[in-house]
């Protein structure tokens, strides 16, 4: 089965306007949604080793750069001088495919549309704790804020 | 008899996914270096283990342990309790790849059914018959190395069912045996359960390329438009004389689909999938189509083809640039 999220880049002019916006209202949210999860289906306990990491979430064909750290009370946007431990960057379609489980992570690396640099450990825990949420357990005990795929 | 499905998961929702797509049995692993895929954040804690069992029990659907790696005399107790919590989950067979834990799971879990790993690395059927008269070895996983005649030929002559691996990432040492990684890294996988540890790999995105390092040894450099594999050292590019180029192997994938006829002829118990690194998409990718293929077999016989769709669907999710039928498709021995 092909994916169902069709094939889309964000047009640039749209990238272009977006990366001169302030992206603290994109990051916000980003971690907004991050430490809704925290705790009810991101097991914190697992995430520790990423507490004071700098994480960069680069968006490429959206000109968005999110950065974030995981702090004693959860994820918050951050923008201090230190490099960062982990950037990930993907188009916005395929961050989305990831999200509702219609792509993996190692097929999307292959064919070179998701890159992973600096600390690949991270990235591993990352990647591997989010793809063991077990949503369907779940369903019936999330939050109507429509943060869960499918 | 049906050729059995089976299918990898490295956590709770790949399990699930695989048994709805129709995998016969899925094979998982504990979150430690009792098997080769001890990757951070991977596997099976005892009750994401208790919730699979119970999942695919419930759906007529197998689950095997991967316990493949080699225990140490310093840890020794880690690997036998692995082989007695496969027992009280009610795990329905340890794949091994340890002589003295096979003696150990005959010994205090006679019931318990044994496999014997690839990473055995038992390529004839006088070792796989050894390994059944001592330990009572019922399954054999045989290293990608035989071409299928040599296939034939084993099953031929050994009491034990033999599992071939059809598709996925290839690890093309005499398996259980390989050094490359312990020398770049100081770690075995064989003993530690990881190829290429994720501490010890890095990525970067330079002028040149995409740059690939295990510990800090520049193993493989990708431009723009290439397909990139994972960070083994088998599939790095490497300068020997004048050339840069793959010189132990290319990045491809293993993907038998168009020899499914001959395997099923030859009978061949199982097909086995590789991948429990991978996400819960891949699995269920991969197990859709080997299901409907397997079914197809068993009524097409030798008029079996592969629907062009499947092999896209495959080569989409492969590692590397192409594809390969590997070893199984040779005409020299
Ligand atoms: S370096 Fe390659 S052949 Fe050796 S264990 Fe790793 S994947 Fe297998």
């Amino acid at each position: 089965m092909e994916p169902k999220l069709p094939a889309f880049i964000v047009p640039g002019r749209v990238a272009a306007l977006v990366g001169r916006l302030p992206q603290l209202p994109p990051a916000l949210a980003l971690a907004g949604a991050l430490n809704l999860a925290l705790g009810r289906v991101l097991p914190r306990e697992q995430l520790e080793p990423l507490a004071g990491k700098r994480l960069l979430v680069r968006v490429t064909d959206a000109g968005l750069a999110l950065r974030f750290a995981l702090g004693a009370n959860g994820f918050r946007p951050v923008f201090d001088r230190q490099p960062d431990d982990l950037r990930i960057s993907a188009t916005l379609r395929d961050f989305l495919a990831l999200a509702l489980r219609e792509e993996d992570a190692d097929t999307l690396f292959f064919g070179r549309r998701l890159l992973m640099e600096g600390d690949t450990e991270l990235g591993l825990l990352v990647k591997n704790t989010l793809d063991a949420v077990d949503w369907a357990a779940l369903r019936p005990a999330l939050p109507r804020v429509g943060l869960r795929p499918g | 008899m049906a050729i059995e499905l089976v299918c990898p998961a490295g956590s709770l929702p790949a399990l699930k996914t695989a048994v709805d797509a129709g995998a016969d049995c899925v094979y998982v692993g504990l979150r430690d270096a009792t098997n080769a895929r001890n990757f951070t954040g991977l596997n099976f804690d005892d009750r994401a283990l208790a919730d699979g069992v119970a999942y695919a029990h419930a759906r007529g659907a197998k689950v095997l342990l991967a316990l493949n790696t080699y225990p140490r005399s310093d840890n020794w107790a880690r690997w036998t309790a692995a082989v007695d919590t496969a027992a009280e989950r009610g795990i329905d067979a340890v794949i091994l790849a340890d002589p003295g834990l096979m003696r150990y799971a005959l010994r205090t879990h006679p019931s318990l059914r044994r496999h014997l790993s690839v990473q055995g690395s038992a390529t004839s059927y006088e070792a796989i018959n050894f390994y059944h008269e001592q330990f009572g070895i019922q399954r054999a996983v045989l290293p990608r190395v035989l071409s299928l005649a040599q296939v034939e030929q084993v099953i031929a002559h050994t009491p034990v069912e033999i599992e071939l691996f059809g598709f996925g990432g290839l690890c093309v040492m005499v398996e259980g045996r390989c050094a490359l990684s312990a020398y770049a890294t100081g770690e075995s996988p064989n003993c530690n359960g990881a190829c290429s540890p994720g501490k010890y790999v890095r990525w970067e995105q330079t002028a040149a390329g995409m740059e690939a390092r295990v510990n800090g040894i520049l193993i493989d450099r990708f431009a723009a438009d290439e397909r990139a594999g994972y960070p083994t050292l088998c599939k790095g590019r490497f300068a020997v004389g004048s050339e840069t180029y793959y010189a132990i192997e290319e990045p491809t994938s293993l993907n038998t689909l168009e020899l499914l006829p001959e395997i099923a002829r030859m009978g061949v118990a199982a097909i086995k999938i590789e991948g429990r690194q991978r996400s819960p998409a891949y699995v269920g990718q991969v197990t859709r189509v080997w299901r409907q293929a397997i079914d197809r077999v068993a009524h097409e016989g030798d008029r079996f083809r592969p629907d062009a769709a499947w092999l896209r669907e495959l080569a989409r999710v492969s590692e590397g640039q192409s594809q390969t039928l590997g070893a199984y498709h040779r005409p020299w021995k």
